[in-house]
C-alpha cells in the first residue's frame, strides 16, 4: 500500500459570521475574521490517495484523471470566488476552514470513480500556519 | 517515537512503457512521457521508530542514517538517469511511487540489529506532488 498526495492551491474570500448570533457576539467570536467585507486567502488543498502500485504502469492513480476530478470538482468552483457568496454550500454553512475541509471532501466523494485509487485524507492549509485536515476517509 | 531525515537529490527520469504507443504514454504519464526525459529535485524524507536507549538517549545515531541514506540513495540517484542508471529502473517505470518502493527496499534491511524501525519512506518530485511508503 502506498499513499500518494499532491497539491492544488485556490484563491478566495471569505468572510466568518453566524446569523446564530448577535453582531457582538460574532465580532468576539471571529475577532478579524469578521470583518463585513470579507477578506482571502491563498489555500493549498492536498488530497492524498492510497492502493496498491499498479506492476505494470508503476502508478497508484493516473494523475491526469485525479487533477481533473479536484479541478472540476474543487479548485474551478472555489479560485478566485467569494466563498460565503459563490459556493452554495456556505449559504447556511460558515466557511470556516473546518467546514471548507468537509465540502472538499464531500465534493470529491460524489463523483470519486468506483475503479479508482481510494480518497485518504483531505488537508487544506489556509494560511502557510494553519492546516485543516481530515483524515482515514 | 519517530525520527526523520531529509536529504534531496537531483535525477532526470522518464516514464513510458514500451509496448505502449506515445500517445498512450501521454495519457498514462503525462508530461513525464517525453521520450528525452526530464529530471526533479527529489526530497526523500526518511522516518525510523523507536525507543531511545536509556544511556545513549538515541534511537539510531542520525550519523549512520545519513550515511545509509548516502550509501543505498544518494550516491547511487543523484545527478543520475533513473532510467539508464540505476536498476531496477531499465525493467520498471520509475513512477515516484516505484522509486519509493525502491528506496524502501534499499533502506530496510539497514536497520537489522538496531533499535530502529524503518516507518515510513516520503519522496517529494515537485513541490506538489509525493508518495508515501509505510510497513
Amino acid at each position: 500500500m502506498i499513499k500518494l498526495t499532491r497539491r492544488y492551491p485556490f484563491s478566495a474570500s471569505h468572510r466568518l459570521h453566524s446569523p446564530a448570533f448577535t453582531p457582538e457576539r460574532n465580532a468576539e467570536l471571529y475577532g478579524k475574521c469578521n470583518n463585513p467585507h470579507g477578506h482571502g486567502h491563498n489555500y493549498t488543498v492536498e488530497v492524498t490517495v492510497a492502493g496498491p502500485v499498479d506492476e505494470i504502469t508503476g502508478r497508484v492513480a493516473n494523475l491526469s484523471t485525479l487533477d481533473a476530478l479536484v479541478r472540476e470538482r474543487v479548485i474551478q468552483a472555489f479560485d478566485h470566488r467569494n466563498m460565503n457568496e459563490d459556493i452554495a454550500e456556505f449559504r447556511e454553512l460558515v466557511p470556516t476552514t473546518e467546514n471548507v475541509a468537509e465540502v472538499v471532501r464531500r465534493r470529491l466523494l460524489s463523483g470519486w470513480p468506483d475503479d479508482f485509487a481510494r480518497l485518504d485524507r483531505v488537508r487544506i492549509f489556509e494560511t502557510r500556519n494553519n492546516i485543516f485536515e481530515i483524515g482515514n476517509i | 517515537m519517530i525520527i526523520t531525515r531529509r536529504v534531496e537529490f537531483s535525477s532526470s527520469h522518464m516514464c513510458s512503457l514500451p509496448g505502449l504507443s506515445a500517445e498512450e504514454n501521454r495519457r498514462l504519464y503525462g508530461e513525464g512521457a517525453n521520450p528525452n526525459g526530464h529530471g526533479h529535485n527529489y526530497v526523500l524524507e526518511v522516518s525510523l521508530e523507536g525507543e531511545p536507549d536509556p544511556i545513549t538517549g538515541m534511537i539510531v545515531d542520525l550519523k549512520d542514517l545519513k550515511q545509509w541514506m548516502n550509501e543505498e540513495v544518494v550516491e547511487p540517484f543523484d545527478h543520475r538517469h533513473l532510467n539508464y542508471e540505476v536498476k531496477p529502473f531499465d525493467k520498471i517505470v520509475p513512477t515516484a511511487e516505484n522509486v519509493a518502493l525502491e528506496i524502501w527496499r534499499r533502506l530496510e534491511p539497514r536497520t537489522a540489529g538496531t533499535r530502529a524501525k524503518l516507518h515510513t519512506v516520503r519522496l517529494w518530485e515537485t513541490n506538489d506532488l509525493y508518495v508515501e511508503v509505510t510497513a
